[in-house]
C-alpha cells in the first residue's frame, strides 16, 4: 500500500474510500480535511460560546455552574485560537500555496499528513477531557499559579499541558514544511516578489511559528514538570517568579496573534483585487508592511501584562511599540482601501465579507491601539472590553476574512460555486449577529463587568446590554446555518464553477476545479506577477500531461506516528509510564519505517 | 529517499537541508528560553546546594572537549561519505556516535553523583534549571547519536553512497548545532558563576 506508485489518469488517480483519505499525503485533500476538522472544532467551540452567552444572558442566573463556566470559556478560547482559526488557516495553506506557487505538492508529503493528524488526534484529546468531566478550566493562558498542581490538583490542565504541546509539534511540523515548500518549490520564474500576497503572509505566519512555538514549548514544559515531578520553576516557595509563565506565554502569545491574523490578511489581499479588477494597490509595501508586523510582533508582548507592574520604563516601551505596531497594520488598510478605490468592484459574498473584515479590523484595531496606553489598559484590562476588542480583530476580522476565502476557493476546492443569494444572506445575518454581540462589550467593560466572572449583580446596570449581546451570538448560530446549508447544497448541486469562475489573476485559476492529484500538467513558467491578468501571457497549461507523472501512494506511517504521539499525552494524563513508553517506542518505530519505506518511487 | 539531484529546486538547496536550517532556528529560540530562564533564576535558590558548591568545572571540561572533537569527526565522516570512502566513513560516523555516547556517559556521571549530593531537580531553581537545561540537551545529543548509528548501518548495508551524502550533510548541521549549544551552556553554567 504504501510503496504504491502509478500512474495518474487526467483527473483522477482513482483512489477513494476512508483508507485513501486516511492515508493521503495529496496537499489538496490534507487541506479538505484540515477545513473539515477545523470547521466541526469551530462548532463546538461556538457551542461553548452560546452557553457562556446564555448564562450572562441575565443576571445571577443559574444555568451552568461557576466550575462549568470556567470550563467554557477556558476551552471557547483554546479551541478558537488552536482547534478553529489556526486550522482552518492551515486548510488554505494546504489547499492553496501549492497551487499559487505552481509546485505538484508540499515539499514534505508526508510530514504533512502528520501534522493534519497530530492536530486532529491533539483537538480530540482536548475535548475528550469533557468526558472525564475534566475540561481544562484556568483559562486560555494558563496563568500560574492557578494552573499549579496546588491550586488545580485535578487532570483539567494535565489535559491542556498536554493538549497544547501536542497541538505544537503539529503547528512546528507544518511550519518547517510550508517554509521549505513556499522558498524552495517555486515554478520557474516565480520570484519571491511574484508571490501572491496569500503566499506571503503564510510564509510570514509559518516564520512566526516556527519562531513563536518554541517558547511556549519551554513554559509549557516547566509547568508540566511543575505539575508532574515536582520542579520548582512557578514555585513562590522555592524562590521562583509567576511571572516568567506570564512572559514566556505572551512571548509566544503575542506572535500567535498575528499567527491568527496574518492568512486572513492575505486572503483579503487576493479577494479585493480579484472583485475590483484591479492589481493589488502598492504590492510590495503590503508585503514589506506584513514582515514588518511579524518582526515587530516579538517586541510588544508586555502590553498584556501592564497590570502586573513592570514599572515606567517598560510599560513606556511596550505601550510604544505596540503604537508603532499599528503603523504596518494601517498601511495595509489604505492599501485595501486604495485597491478598491476606482476599481470594477463586484459585490460578490466573498468580496462582502473581504469588505467586511476591513472594517470589522478598523475597530478592533483601533480598541487594540487603546490598550497600548497603560493607564488606559489598567482600566480596561480584565473587563469585557479587551473581549470586545479581541472579537473584532478575531471574528471581525480572522473569521470573516476565513469566510471570504471560503467563499472565493470552494469552487476551485469542490468544481461547484456556493450560493450567491445563500452567501449573502449569510454575511449580512453574520455582520449583524456580530455587531449586537460584540459592540455592547464595549459599554459592558468600560462599566466595569470583569471577564471570565460567571455571573454578575443586576445593580451593574448591565443587564439590557449582556441580553442584547446574548441574542446577537445566537444570530451568528443562525448564520453559520444559513451557511452549513449551503456548503452541503452547493457542494452536490452548485452551479459548476470551470476553471476561473472569478477572473482571478493568480496560478490556482489556470487549472481544472477541483485540480488532478499532480495539479499543472506541466509546471508553468511564470512571466510576471498577475499570470492571468498579464499582457505578457504566459504559456497555456495543456489539458493532458504530455508525459506521465508520478504521484506519490499515499501512507499510513504518519498517522501511526500522530498515534504514538497522543498515546504518549494519554499515558501521561493516565500517570501510566508504561502507557507512555510503549507509545514512544511505536513513534520511533513509525519514523523509521517512514523514512526507509520507498515513497516517492 | 530520493536522490537530492533528482529534484529541481527553486534556491538550488535541497529541501532537507532548507529544513535543517529553519529546524535549527527554531532549536535556538527553545534553547533560548531554556538558558534565558537558567539566568533569571541564577541566585535566586532559597537553599543549596549552589553551583558553587557542586559544578565540577575539570570533568565537564573532558566531556565538552570530548563534544568539540566529535564535530571534527562529523566533518570527516560526511568527507569520506562525499568521496565514497566507505572504510573511512564507517570510522569516522562511529567515531562519531562513540564520542556522542562517551558525552552522555559522562553527563550520566555528573547527574548522578549531582543527586548524591543532593541536588535533584526538585530541590531548589537551581537543580529545576540545570537539569531541565542541560537535560533537553542531553536528549538533542541522545537523537543525534541515533542518527549517527542509523547512518552507520545504512553505511553497512551499502545504501550511504556519495548520493546520499545529503543525509549525513544534514545530521551534521544538527550534530553541529548541538555543540556550539552546548558551548553557550559550558559558558553560561559552568564558567561564569
Amino acid at each position: 500500500m504504501a510503496t504504491a506508485t502509478q500512474l495518474s489518469a487526467p483527473h483522477d488517480s482513482g483512489r477513494s474510500g476512508l483508507w485513501s483519505w486516511i492515508t493521503t499525503t495529496d496537499h489538496k485533500r490534507i487541506g479538505i480535511l484540515y477545513g473539515v476538522s477545523a470547521f466541526v472544532f469551530f462548532l463546538i467551540g461556538g457551542l461553548e460560546a452560546l452557553f457562556i452567552r446564555l448564562q450572562l444572558a441575565r443576571p445571577d442566573n443559574t444555568l451552568v455552574s461557576a466550575e462549568t463556566f470556567n470550563q467554557l470559556f477556558t476551552m471557547h478560547g483554546t479551541t478558537m485560537v488552536f482547534l478553529a482559526i489556526m486550522p482552518l488557516s492551515a486548510a488554505f495553506f494546504n489547499y492553496i500555496v501549492p497551487l499559487q506557487i505552481g509546485a505538484r505538492d508540499v515539499a514534505f508529503p508526508r510530514l504533512n499528513a502528520f501534522s493534519y493528524w497530530v492536530f486532529l488526534l491533539g483537538g480530540l484529546f482536548l475535548n475528550a477531557s469533557f468526558l472525564v468531566g475534566a475540561a481544562p478550566n484556568g483559562g486560555w493562558f494558563g496563568y500560574v499559579n492557578l494552573t499549579s498542581r496546588q491550586y488545580s490538583p485535578g487532570l483539567n490542565i494535565d489535559f491542556w499541558v498536554l493538549g497544547l504541546l501536542v497541538l505544537g509539534i503539529a503547528s512546528l511540523a507544518a511550519g518547517f514544511n510550508f517554509i521549505v515548500t513556499i522558498i524552495n518549490l517555486r515554478a520557474p520564474g516565480m520570484r519571491m516578489m511574484r508571490l501572491p500576497v496569500f503566499t506571503w503572509m503564510t510564509l510570514i505566519t509559518q516564520i512566526i511559528v516556527v519562531t513563536a512555538f518554541p517558547v511556549i514549548t519551554v513554559g509549557l514544559v516547566f509547568l508540566m514538570f511543575d505539575r508532574f515531578f515536582g520542579t520548582t520553576f512557578y514555585s513562590l516557595a522555592a524562590g521562583g517568579d509567576l511571572l516568567l509563565w506570564q512572559h514566556l506565554f505572551w512571548l509566544f502569545g503575542h506572535p500567535e496573534v498575528y499567527i491568527l491574523i496574518l492568512p486572513a490578511m492575505g486572503i483579503v489581499s487576493e479577494v479585493l483585487p480579484t472583485f475590483s479588477r484591479k492589481p493589488l494597490f502598492g504590492y510590495a509595501v503590503v508585503v514589506y508592511s506584513g514582515a514588518l508586523i511579524g518582526f515587530m510582533g516579538w517586541g510588544v508582548w508586555a502590553h498584556h501584562m501592564f497590570a502586573v507592574g513592570l514599572g515606567p520604563i517598560a510599560d513606556s516601551v511596550f505601550g510604544a511599540t505596540t503604537m508603532l505596531i499599528a503603523i504596518p497594520t494601517g498601511v495595509k488598510i489604505f492599501n485595501w482601501l486604495a485597491t478598491m478605490w476606482g476599481g470594477q468592484v463586484r459585490f460578490t459574498t466573498a468580496m462582502l465579507f473581504a469588505m467586511g473584515f476591513i472594517a470589522m479590523f478598523v475597530i478592533g484595531g483601533l480598541s487594540g491601539v487603546m490598550h497600548s496606553n497603560p493607564p488606559a489598559d489598567l482600566q480596561q484590562t480584565d473587563t469585557y472590553f479587551v473581549v470586545a476588542h479581541l472579537h473584532y480583530v478575531l471574528f471581525g476580522g480572522a473569521i470573516q476574512g476565513l469566510f471570504a476565502g471560503i467563499y472565493y476557493w470552494f469552487p476551485k476546492m469542490t468544481g461547484r460555486l456556493l450560493n450567491e443569494k445563500l452567501g449573502k444572506v449569510h454575511f449580512w445575518v453574520t455582520f449583524l449577529g456580530m455587531n449586537l454581540a460584540f459592540f455592547p462589550m464595549h459599554f459592558i467593560g468600560l462599566l466595569g463587568m470583569p471577564r471570565r466572572i460567571y455571573t454578575y449583580r443586576p445593580e451593574l446596570g448591565v443587564e439590557t446590554m449582556n441580553l442584547v449581546s446574548t441574542i446577537g451570538a445566537h444570530i451568528i448560530a443562525v448564520a453559520l446555518l444559513v451557511f452549513i446549508y449551503n456548503v452541503w447544497r452547493s457542494w452536490r448541486r452548485g452551479e459548476v464553477a470551470g476553471n476561473d469562475p472569478w477572473e482571478g489573476a493568480t496560478l490556482e485559476w489556470t487549472i481544472p476545479s477541483p485540480p488532478p492529484d499532480y495539479n499543472f500538467t506541466v509546471i508553468p513558467e511564470v512571466v510576471s506577477r498577475l499570470p492571468r491578468w498579464s499582457v505578457t501571457q504566459m504559456k497555456a497549461i495543456p489539458d493532458v500531461p504530455p508525459e506521465p507523472i508520478h504521484v506519490p501512494g499515499g501512507s499510513y506511517w504518519p498517522v501511526v506516528a500522530a498515534l504514538g504521539i497522543i498515546g504518549m499525552a494519554t499515558g501521561a494524563v493516565a500517570h501510566a509510564l508504561w502507557i507512555v513508553l510503549l507509545s514512544g517506542a511505536v513513534l520511533i518505530f513509525s519514523i523509521y519505517r517512514w523514512a526507509f519505506e520507498p515513497f516517492e518511487g | 529517499m530520493t536522490p537530492a539531484a533528482a529534484h529541481y529546486t527553486s534556491t538550488g538547496l535541497d529541501n532537507k537541508k532548507l529544513a535543517f536550517w529553519a529546524f535549527i532556528g527554531s532549536e535556538c529560540l527553545l534553547f533560548g528560553s531554556l538558558i534565558s530562564t537558567y539566568l533569571v533564576y541564577k541566585g535566586r535558590s532559597v537553599s543549596g546546594p549552589t553551583p558553587h558548591e557542586i559544578l565540577n568545572i575539570p570533568v565537564t571540561s573532558v566531556s565538552t572537549f570530548d563534544l568539540l572533537m566529535s564535530s571534527l569527526a562529523m566533518v570527516l565522516a560526511l568527507a569520506a561519505v562525499s568521496r565514497g570512502d566507505k572504510v573511512w566513513a564507517r570510522f569516522w560516523l562511529g567515531t562519531t556516535a562513540f564520542l556522542g555516547l562517551v558525552f552522555l556517559g559522562f553527563q550520566y556521571y555528573e547527574f548522578t553523583s549531582f543527586v548524591r549530593e543532593g541536588l535533584t531537580i526538585k530541590t531548589n531553581l537551581f537543580g529545576s534549571t540545570f537539569f531541565t537545561l542541560t537535560g533537553t540537551h542531553g536528549a538533542h545529543v541522545a537523537v543525534g547519536v541515533l542518527l549517527l548509528l542509523t547512518l552507520l548501518v545504512r553505511s553497512f548495508q551499502g545504501k550511504l553512497g556519495p548520493e546520499k551524502a545529503i543525509n549525513v550533510e544534514v545530521t551534521g548541521l544538527y550534530w553541529h548545532f548541538v555543540d556550539v549549544v552546548w558551548i553557550v551552556i559550558f559558558t553560561v553554567v559552568y564558567l561564569i558563576q
